[in-house]
């Protein structure tokens, strides 16, 4: 009678764990905001799945079981609306040039520097990323101080029309990310720019 | 105890006091909180308003009425929805070569992920685990749900 009890027992733990799976993971790849949507593997158990178009889906019901399949737009944002609403504001980024061999912005990159302050204005907790770069110019470390140094002429700037030095960064990217991809020492002013980056 | 050994006692001490290590901890800031938003730190848990920073080690949770926006220093947005518990694992992030790594582990709730430039520079950098699996993101945005179905 014992083991009946135990038996019987140990079939309704089956029947319980079969119908209810001990995990509900969904796990969704979405269009990029710019048009370009990545991938993203799914791995669990040594299974694994890619997912590489809008709105492919993986489920994990338990650990070492990867379901490929999709959903619709509406259904993700049902699923993940509240973290969806909380997603911050995507960076704004202004770029600004110099006049040739001075200390001053072209009439131009002053507009635009209008329209970073208004950004700023706009955002919650905003923190300002200024950003060097330069033309292939020259050695690498070279570039990597020359562009550091115009990112803090920027952040001067920025200081003296009211914008709290302590949410401005500097950051200096050296020759790595041209605008116009150029072959290494071609002098390329387009390439001479400070970023401003609001987040 | 040597000479040379203090020497180099004392520059060990040296290179951990520089600027580097606690600038290194912080990993970004709270954009976006709504209800009950939780940071644990060392053990203490606090609660958190947008401004405030996150640092690797971490431990960020929401109520049953909250949500909570992290921008990351690479521009990584990581956003939870409601009874949600997400751990900052580790993050790295040299500005000028955009190497390093960061990972985070969604121990429940919902998540969406938009990747900044680490997982651009390099698709190893990025990984985002949950209890039952391990995410490798090439540069994207993507939604992760886990947990116990009762919940």
């Amino acid at each position: 009678m014992r083991r009946l009890a135990g038996l019987a027992a140990l079939a309704l733990l089956l029947l319980v764990g079969c119908a209810k799976p001990a995990r509900n993971d969904l796990y969704v790849l979405m269009p990029g905001a710019d048009g370009k949507t990545g991938a993203l593997t799914v791995e669990s158990g040594g299974k694994q799945a890619v997912l590489d178009q809008p709105y492919a889906a993986a489920r994990v019901k338990e650990s070492g079981q990867v379901e490929p399949g999709t959903v619709t737009e509406q259904e993700a944002r049902q699923a993940f609306g509240a973290a969806l609403a909380a997603q911050p504001g995507r960076p704004a980024s202004f770029i600004l040039y110099f006049l040739e061999n001075r200390d001053e912005l072209t009439p131009d990159s002053k507009q635009t520097l209008g329209s970073a302050l208004d950004e700023i204005a706009r955002r919650p907790a905003p923190e300002i990323v200024v950003i060097g770069h330069t033309d292939r110019v020259g050695p690498v470390p070279y570039n990597d101080t020359l562009s550091l140094r115009r990112a803090e002429r920027v952040r001067d700037e920025l200081v003296k029309v009211g914008i709290a030095a302590d949410r401005i960064r500097v950051e200096g990217r050296g020759e790595r990310e041209p605008l116009v991809p150029t072959p290494d020492e071609v002098a390329e002013p387009r390439n001479r720019r400070v970023e401003i980056s609001v987040r | 105890m040597s000479r040379s050994l203090v020497v180099l006692a004392a520059a060990a001490v040296m290179t951990t006091v520089t600027p580097g290590p606690l600038l290194a901890q912080e990993a970004g800031h709270i954009k976006v909180a709504r209800g009950v938003v939780q940071v644990e730190r060392a053990g203490q848990k606090t609660p958190a308003a947008v401004g405030a920073v996150v640092q690797a080690g971490d431990v960020v949770s929401t109520g049953a009425d909250g949500s909570v926006g992290i921008t990351f220093l690479d521009n990584s947005l990581l956003s939870a929805g409601p009874n949600s518990v997400l751990a900052i694992d580790r993050f790295a992030f040299d500005s000028t070569t955009h190497q390093g790594s960061f990972e985070s582990s969604l121990r429940k709730g919902t998540l969406a992920v938009v990747s900044g430039k680490l997982a651009k520079q390099s698709p190893e950098a990025m990984k985002v685990k949950t209890p039952a699996a391990v995410l490798g993101v090439r540069g994207t945005e993507f939604l992760v749900r886990t947990g116990d179905p009762k919940d």
